[in-house]
């Protein structure tokens, strides 16, 4: 910790750090001390930073700012970098694009909902809001009657502007993305394909696939901002919608990060059926996408095997919780509800039958030779291009980045039950499919071994009845099926949180989907889309 | 066995007896052209309704329960929809070739139907080329399937025409060498000879190896010429939203979705004919008292229930597979069922050539 | 076993009927030529209503479950799911529509062909659901889109989402095609004035290029 202060303090004089135990190194940087920085944090040997976690646009009142959260691989630590732009008019801050991939669509995201250019990003679009959107919702200043709705359709530009610093002026640059004579076509926002509402501009020469450029932001919800007038309670019910399938993972998310900033004790009980719905919800969501990968890939009778044995899960969640996909069961300190009596007989039952079933799954689809050879060594992903993308979850780990949440960072019980990280190698589309199958058996492992030591005592810990954090900024992140999801809370001691950030697992597999779909064919890059398994209010929010 | 021309026969003696020739021939005419029509509407009714059951079967589902007895008229409930449905009038497509696109697909469709032998004597068009010239009809349906494409002013319509005619232009030559290899080897192109000559014994058996092979070479390059999954690329819906026919409402994407179906019953009725018979019981020589009893059943009767089968294995193929990509479709055509086909109908020649068949 | 009688306010159980009441909906009486044919036609598309495979949320999901092996709304002939507008008869608006989603929605059922439905699936497409204070959610699919059926939850139970198809079969049942209009005209869009202009904007940029 004391040697990456002191790197830091030898190329940047200015730097402030903050004091704080056990806690990642926090430090705040001028934005012309950013840039001479970025270099040596990703490469100098001691440093090494070679995963950008997450890339927090802020408005801190006076100044509008980001605050980038690193992590090195290699030597396993973080830190924390506040920056802020010199003026709120015209904020400018440096870009880390060239050097971490998928700074690309986290800074077009703060440029969306902040404002702030980033000098020499290649691409300074709008990610989610219209082209045509005026003022910069996330903002504290934003007027939102300032955007009536607009029913006439939205006019995509084949264009791009850059902002390059020209001795110290910044100037804007026109750039092209798309040629005039190039043969162009919209896969969505309306396409079966895209799983919801993505938008892919797909530049065609034949069948072959010259570019795609992702449009998100037909289901951005504007989940951050509604949060802010939110309390902590209340902000729970938006964590099952973002990526539903995922929903009890993401509530999970939410309430241990409130519960350590408050430095709450979860009770035993809890933290077991926390750990085993978590796992019960990564088996339905992974037998959701077996369905819709056999779909998109023309075999529909598969699909029709996933939902069949989903519903057995879903009958299960509805005993207990009283919801099917959106559960709303993790509350601040524990669950809602006790374990419904058939819950252990019920789990026990499927956890004896799933694994007929996968073998059937393996028989009808896995070992199919066409499908063989639509998915094997197709859109490969090497395992740097997965860090410097920050795709996490079972994506990453198909290119064998070893990345899980549960087995680096264990929260809850995690780290008293034995199971294996799945890692394959190659990082193309089977093995991303069989990443997910696999995992669907470490999953039956896990709640097989919970199931029998489910201890009694409260399902919920008291709180008070209005809950506040202490100042402060706090980050918890879990494994969901999708990958690392992360919370992120700026307190400033209310009952409401002044920032809220959710780090979508999503963004960052959408992101890659040009590398990968370039070059293929366009049923590679249907292929390629399923196999990465995104849900699409997750990237929006 | 019960021969139809009977009954034909008697229609017309009836009406040269009452009229001159050429008024008997205009009435035949026009009462075979109604009547075509509503058997080929009747089929299509029918097999839409058996692909919705046997598809729900495999997916552990009931299918249409509600509408008739078992769901029964469901697929007459969906006509009498299409029929009222608006057909919309696109403001920047070349609206004559857009809307003559359909016909062209359900007249290939119907010249095609008109071809294949339901039962001794119960045969529309009947000459000495006719198995050529129902493969010919059959593929002018790809031509309404280009213009479809062409017309719409629809990238994904334009892709998925682009993809058709890839398609159908490959596996066209492999429909053709599998059905010549069984031309070799009964010596004639006319459909009813063709049926006749298998009277001893059916096709596949007469020709074993060379005539099998040419059966599943048939059945390959039968359900891709009708882009049927696994070969359903135009219309891949997970990739072009719905291909070539993007752009049609009512009753003109009726059209291609009745085509569609009736077209794989004409691939199982002409795999039936070449390969399996056709309307003709099953025969073995030297069996004389089961070849008997097997002609009790009528041969309407023997047609349908092969070509059902026929039918069912196509749905089987659809509903198990995933879809190929474009690149393996046209490498499997040219590098494997071609040169297969082409080896495959030299043996035939010389199996012909010696007398080594049956 | 006897079914015990629901208690709902706003809806007497007699409303629970099967469709046997529409006779008494045609107060005015039909011909009887003109009124057997209608009753053809509509038998026809009530029974055959296919669904535009169109979702934006989680109500998708349950929407595809309703689809699936356990729900199965192919019984009900609602089975060929298109991907083309051109061929649906109805859309389920199934999830939120955000701003820069709504002219879509609005294309998107400006190209389907008549007759039509709206079935607005959830909270979220009914009212904006829990997302209605955000700067960017639209509140309600009935302020651009004229809709049959509303399917409230948030997401609705797959027996819900067939409860709502059920009653669009039957509102469908009492329509008539002839003696009356066949464009089913919207005459309860609230929001005539917001919509486009008979001219899209793209359409006179891509004339320039030319």
């Amino acid at each position: 910790m004391s040697t990456i202060k002191s790197i830091i303090q030898e190329i940047c004089p200015q730097a402030v750090f903050q004091e704080t135990e056990n806690a990642p190194v926090q430090v705040r940087l001028q934005a012309a001390e950013l840039a001479k920085l970025l270099k040596p944090l990703r490469e100098d040997a001691a440093l090494q930073f070679d995963y950008l976690e997450d890339l927090v646009g802020m408005d801190f009142g006076e100044k509008l700012g980001v605050i980038y959260r690193l992590y090195s691989t290699v030597h396993n630590h973080r830190i924390i970098i506040e920056c802020q732009a010199e003026s709120r008019q015209e904020p400018e801050l440096p870009t880390l694009s060239h050097i971490w991939a998928i700074a690309n669509f986290y800074e077009r995201e703060v440029f969306d909902f902040f404002g702030i250019h980033f000098i020499g990003h290649p691409d300074m679009r709008r990610l989610f809001l219209r082209s045509d959107h005026v003022g910069y919702p996330l903002r504290k200043d934003y007027d939102p009657a300032s955007n009536p709705l607009k029913l006439d359709a939205e006019c995509l530009p084949d264009d791009t502007s850059v902002y390059v610093d020209h001795d110290g002026k910044t100037q804007i640059e026109g750039h092209t993305l798309f040629e005039k004579d190039e043969y162009v076509v919209n896969i969505g926002p309306q396409h079966p394909a895209t799983h919801g509402v993505l938008h892919f501009q797909v530049s065609l020469q034949g069948e072959i696939v010259k570019k795609v450029d992702v449009h998100c932001g037909y289901i951005h919800r504007g989940i951050e901002k509604m949060c802010e007038s939110m309390t902590y309670p209340q902000t729970l019910a938006m964590t099952d919608r973002l990526d539903y399938l995922s929903a009890h993972q993401n509530r999970h998310a939410l309430c241990a990060c409130i519960e350590d900033a408050m430095g709450m004790e979860v009770p035993r009980r809890a933290q077991y059926i926390r750990v085993l719905m978590d796992e019960l919800s990564r088996i339905q969501s992974h037998l959701l996408f077996y369905a819709t990968f056999c779909m998109d890939l023309g075999a529909l009778t598969p699909f029709f095997y996933g939902f069949r044995d989903r519903e057995k899960i879903l009958n299960i969640f509805e005993d207990t919780t009283g919801g099917r996909l959106i559960q709303n069961y993790n509350v601040i300190g524990g669950v809602a509800r006790d374990l419904h009596p058939d819950f252990i007989k019920k789990t026990r039952e499927f956890v004896e039958y799933l694994p007929g079933v996968l073998k059937e799954y393996h028989d009808v689809f896995t070992n199919n030779v066409i499908f063989r050879q639509r998915s094997k060594g197709i859109g490969l992903l090497s395992r740097e291009q997965a860090l410097s993308f920050g795709i996490t979850g079972p994506t990453a780990r198909a290119s064998n980045l070893a990345c899980d949440v549960r087995k680096h960072n264990p929260y809850s019980i995690y780290s008293e039950v034995l199971f294996k990280e799945v890692l394959y190698k190659n990082g193309d589309c089977l093995d991303r499919y069989m990443v997910r199958m696999d995992e669907i058996e470490q999953s039956l492992s896990i709640i097989s071994q919970l199931l029998d030591k489910i201890p009694q005592g409260d399902y919920c810990a008291k709180t008070k009845p209005v809950i506040k954090l202490p100042e402060g900024r706090f980050f918890k992140s879990v494994e969901t099926a999708r990958g690392e999801f992360g919370v992120f809370i700026e307190s400033r001691g209310e009952k409401y949180p002044y920032r809220l950030k959710f780090h979508p697992p999503c963004l960052p597999l959408v992101s890659v989907v040009d590398t990968l779909a370039s070059g293929n064919k366009i049923a590679d890059l249907i292929t390629i889309g399923a196999s990465l398994d995104y849900v699409v209010p997750d990237i929006d929010r | 066995m019960f021969d139809f021309s009977v009954v034909t026969t008697w229609i017309d003696e009836g009406l040269r007896g009452i009229m001159p020739a050429s008024g008997a021939i205009a009435i035949e005419c026009v009462l075979i052209g109604v009547l075509l029509l509503a058997v080929y509407a009747v089929f299509a009714l029918v097999l839409i309704l058996a692909e919705r059951k046997v598809c729900a079967a495999f997916q552990c589902r009931l299918g249409p329960n509600r509408v008739g007895p078992w769901g029964s008229i469901q697929t007459v409930a969906d006509m009498v929809k299409i029929i009222t449905k608006e057909i919309i009038s696109i403001r920047h497509v070349d609206s004559f070739l857009h809307n003559l696109a359909p016909f062209l697909v359900i007249i290939a469709s119907l010249l095609a139907f008109s071809c294949i032998p339901f039962a001794k004597g119960l045969q529309i068009l009947d000459f000495n080329v006719g198995i050529l010239f129902m493969v010919a009809a059959s593929s002018i349906g790809i031509v309404g399937i280009l213009l479809a494409g062409w017309s719409s002013n629809n990238k994904f319509s334009l892709i998925g025409a682009m993809r058709s005619g890839a398609q159908m232009i490959s596996y066209e030559l492999s429909i053709g060498l599998s059905i010549m290899t069984i031309v070799v080897l009964s010596g004639t192109m006319q459909i009813s000879e063709l049926v006749e000559s298998q009277n001893d014994l059916w096709f596949i058996f007469k020709g074993h190896i060379p005539a099998c092979i040419a059966f599943v070479v048939y059945l390959i390059a039968g359900t891709a010429e009708t882009n049927r999954g696994p070969f359903d690329l135009p219309e891949a819906e997970s990739e072009l939203t719905a291909g070539y026919h993007t752009e049609y409402s009512g009753m003109h994407f009726g059209f291609y979705y009745v085509a569609e179906f009736v077209n794989m019953f004409i691939v199982a009725a002409i795999a039936t004919t070449v390969f399996l018979g056709g309307w003709m019981p099953l025969h073995i020589p030297g069996l004389d008292a089961f070849n008997q009893a097997m002609d009790y059943i009528p041969s309407l009767v023997w047609f349908l229930a092969k070509s059902v089968v026929m039918v069912f294995v196509i749905m089987w193929f659809k509903w198990t597979f995933p879809r190929l990509r474009i690149d393996q479709l046209i490498r499997l055509e040219w590098k494997y069922l071609l040169p297969l086909n082409l080896v495959n109908l030299i043996v035939m020649v010389l199996i012909v050539a010696l007398g080594w068949h049956f | 076993m006897e079914i015990r009688k629901p208690k709902i306010k706003g809806l007497p159980y007699e409303e629970f009927n099967d469709n046997e009441y529409i006779e008494t909906l045609r107060k005015n009486g039909v011909g009887v030529v003109m009124g057997n044919l209608d009753s053809i036609i509509n038998w026809g598309r009530s029974n055959s209503l296919w669904p535009l495979t169109f979702a934006t949320s989680c109500c998708g999901i349950e929407f595809m479950s309703v689809g699936a092996a356990r729900y199965d709304f192919a019984r009900f002939g609602f089975e060929v799911a298109r991907a083309s507008p051109r061929q649906a008869d109805m859309i389920m608006v199934a999830g939120t529509i955000v701003n820069k989603m709504a002219p879509v929605l609005y294309r998107l059922y400006e190209q389907m062909a008549d007759p039509k439905y709206v079935i607005a699936v959830g909270g979220c497409a009914i009212s904006g659901g829990p997302f209605s204070k955000s700067y960017n959610v639209l509140q309600g699919v009935d302020k651009i889109i004229p809709v049959d059926v509303y399917i409230p939850g948030c997401p609705p139970r797959p027996e819900a989402l067939l409860y709502g198809m059920m009653q669009l079969q039957r509102k469908v049942k009492v329509e008539r095609f002839f003696g009356d209009v066949n464009k089913k005209e919207p005459k309860n869009c609230r929001l005539p004035e917001i919509r486009p202009e008979e001219k899209p904007v793209f359409a006179s940029k891509y004339q320039d290029n030319e």
